[in-house]
């Protein structure tokens, strides 16, 4: 045996004595209920909840604390949250509907629960069971959860409303004044303007502002919306998602829509920041904590959900996500309260001041996102992409790729037309030659 | 003996095999097949024949792309030559000052670009200027350029340092020139360096989206934010098309590039 399998042995033997030394670790904690832990996978969005930043505290871990000192006995075993997260709804739902993972909780949107709940993705459950769901505003109950009428599949957790951020060192008063969409849409601020870089939320402004059903099914609808957007596209400096922070902090942007509790956060970074609700309606929407019908520990779930519901989570969380929350005990909390007031003096009446039903009198329809059906969804899709390629080239792009690819093509040509003539040249020199020799041999 | 030998060999080869088909073959068989179906997963021709819309953002992307790995073969070229032909010591040196930005991600670097040059960004402020660049295709090029600029350094450089000392020597003794010893030997002899160059420059540049989403303000968008917005959407048949037909134009364009090269080594050797 060669030193370097000896060594490769040893590798591999040090490695398996590893992994077996890890779950000893896990049984040992354990022994009390025949050291048996049960993984519970938790699929939430980046950056919504608590991670103990700061000494404040870390959900996740007081969860796991609660359960294994008060109901492990009761279930006979520990637990322990596996939490991972992603970026949008639709990377949620994909890795669910292809069964590229097994979670226990997920925070879908409004739109998208309604469309799990459609496909029939979410495990049914009386949230009135929880303990804890006393403490959720009646708002949010019943017929408030139009998303999940009776909050069969989902227990809410933030919500929000979109509004118009601006500056008030670069916009003047009168244009702010009446609170409308109407500023993103003002020659004044040609150039200072942001829009969503998403069609969903660039075509609802167009559409709150026209007061056209953000979820119609009328492909004429959605043009108009799209020709609106083609009218403001000449104001509009970019087509931003989350640059927005960035470019509303330095002021290198004057006028965006953005979502209240991101706001707060803007502000607390540059005081001239200033928001309004629109007054002809806007978008407003929840994210809730939902079991998928492929959860492995449902009962678990449910205590997940239960204690993210209890102050001392639900105020923890809500300081640290910013938006929100749908908790009556987290308004009323002093902790809260505080945190909240460090942010922005007006934070309340930013985010609780107005609510969704105040703030959408002068809309016709529902403010909130529904799924769409494929065909409308490939229609806002080819909208969307008109809107970008619309006037989108200039001549000197034309020009200059142009004249770059004329070049090398002559330059290619020109170089396989020397070639051929120099090897024509020595071909017939050869020939000469053969031809001079074969007169010598005579 | 001999037939064990071709064992050993295919169990060598056996991880590679596995991996091409599992990671290369098995998802280009992927992309065709949603290429080729609608939603319901029945044969269809429509995606295909809907690309007719999207020919103003190929044209577009391939424009800047063109435009930006010219720029890139411009600088590329002397910088690849000088380090080339500077000290062995200094070479490591200035090939790792080249590699240097590219051991911070993309994005980071990317985003970073950003907030340099945005309206109230670093340079604004520092020049005090409004100075309006992100969000034009200038900035979109400058980023391609700045991104994938030691791509093109690289194999340059790997090829002209390849190239014998004693051929500037020969070429001046058979009175060359300074600028036709460049012309006619150091250029012709690095052909196959600018080739593979400007293909690892174009390809990423054409089908970059982060660049433009970030430095093009969004205002315009090239194919690679097309392909993502599809599938993102969730309009994967679209965004499947989108791609194969993206692959078949490099495909092509490389095997156009391909020929070159060979028929240029010809060229060298008479």
């Amino acid at each position: 045996m060669t030193k370097k399998s000896i060594l490769a042995i040893i590798f591999a033997a040090v490695l398996v004595f590893s992994l077996f030394s890890c779950s000893d670790e896990g049984e040992d904690g354990g022994n009390n209920f025949n050291g048996k832990v049960v993984t519970l996978n938790v699929y939430n969005w980046g950056e919504y909840i608590s991670d103990g930043f700061e000494g404040a505290l870390d959900s996740n871990a007081a969860f796991e604390e609660y359960f294994n000192t008060t109901l492990a006995e009761k279930y006979g075993f520990r637990v322990e949250v596996n939490y991972t997260t992603y970026a949008t709804n639709e990377d949620m739902y994909s890795k669910i509907k292809n069964g590229g993972g097994s979670f226990d909780v997920i925070v879908p949107s409004d739109y998208m629960i309604e469309k799990m709940i459609n496909e029939d993705m979410l495990l049914e459950f009386n949230p009135e069971e929880l303990p804890n769901f006393v403490n959720i505003d009646d708002a949010f109950k019943g017929e408030g959860a139009v998303y999940d009428p009776g909050n069969r599949h989902s227990v809410p957790y933030t919500y929000g409303m979109l509004g118009v951020i601006y500056n008030e060192a670069l916009v003047d008063k009168e244009d702010y004044a009446d609170g409308s969409w109407a500023l993103l849409w003002n020659q004044k601020y040609k150039g200072k303007i942001l829009q969503f870089n998403n069609p969903r939320d660039a075509f609802g402004s167009a559409m709150y502002f026209l007061n056209l059903d953000v979820n119609s099914n009328s492909l004429d609808v959605w043009t108009a919306a799209r020709n609106k957007l083609a009218e403001q596209k000449p104001l509009v400096q970019g087509y931003v998602n989350d640059e927005i922070f960035n470019k509303m902090t330095t002021a290198s942007a004057a006028v965006a829509p953005y979502f209240a509790g991101d706001f707060l956060i803007m502000a607390s970074q540059n005081d001239d920041l200033s928001f309004y609700y629109p007054k002809e309606g806007t978008n407003y929407f929840v994210d809730a904590m939902c079991i998928p019908k492929t959860a492995k520990n449902p009962d678990i779930a449910k205590e997940y959900i239960n204690f993210m519901l209890s102050e001392e989570a639900a105020v923890a969380n809500a300081l640290y996500v910013g938006y929100a929350s749908p908790n009556k005990v987290v308004v009323e909390s002093e902790d809260y309260r505080e945190g909240m007031a460090e942010l922005h003096e007006d934070w309340y009446e930013i985010l609780y001041g107005v609510s969704p039903a105040e703030a959408n009198v002068n809309y016709s329809y529902s403010p909130i996102y529904k799924s769409f059906t494929p065909e409308i969804q490939s229609h806002v899709n080819t909208l969307w992409e008109s809107l970008k390629t619309e006037n989108s080239t200039e001549l000197w792009v034309h020009i200059a790729s142009i004249t770059i690819i004329v070049a090398v093509v002559a330059l290619a040509s020109y170089s396989v037309f020397i070639k051929k003539k120099r090897s024509r040249h020595y071909r017939m020199r050869d020939r000469e030659i053969a031809k001079a020799r074969a007169g010598l041999k005579k | 003996m001999k037939k064990k030998h071709s064992i050993m060999r295919s169990i060598a080869a056996a991880p590679h095999v596995f991996w091409s088909i599992l990671f290369i073959i098995l998802p280009l068989i992927i992309v065709v097949y949603y290429a080729f179906t609608d939603s319901e997963g029945s044969f269809s021709f429509e995606n295909i024949l809907s690309l007719a819309d999207y020919a103003p953002i190929f044209a577009l992307s391939l424009e800047l792309s063109v435009i930006a790995t010219f720029i890139c073969l411009i600088i590329g070229y002397p910088m690849a030559y000088i380090i080339a032909k500077a000290k062995p010591e200094r070479q490591k040196l200035y090939i790792m000052l080249l590699m240097l930005p590219m051991w911070t991600n993309l994005l980071i670097r990317t985003y970073s670009i950003m907030a340099i040059l945005d309206d109230g960004g670093f340079l604004n402020s520092l020049l005090n200027t409004s100075l309006h660049i992100v969000g034009t295709k200038g900035a979109v090029i400058f980023g391609m350029v700045y991104d994938f600029l030691p791509y093109m350094v690289l194999p340059i450089y790997t090829c002209v340092s390849k190239i014998d000392k004693n051929m500037w020597e020969a070429a001046s003794d058979l009175g060359c020139k300074p600028v036709q010893v460049m012309t006619r030997v150091i250029l012709p002899l690095s052909t196959s360096g600018i080739i593979s160059g400007v293909t690892m420059v174009l390809v990423p540049s054409i089908s970059t989206f982060y660049i433009s989403q970030k430095l093009g303000g969004g205002t315009f968008e090239l194919i690679g934010d097309t392909i993502e917005r599809q599938f993102v959407t969730g309009a994967l048949n679209t965004g499947a098309a989108i791609s194969l037909v993206m692959m078949i134009l490099i495909l092509i364009s490389l095997s156009v590039m391909n020929r070159f090269t060979d028929s240029d080594e010809g060229g060298i050797i008479v």
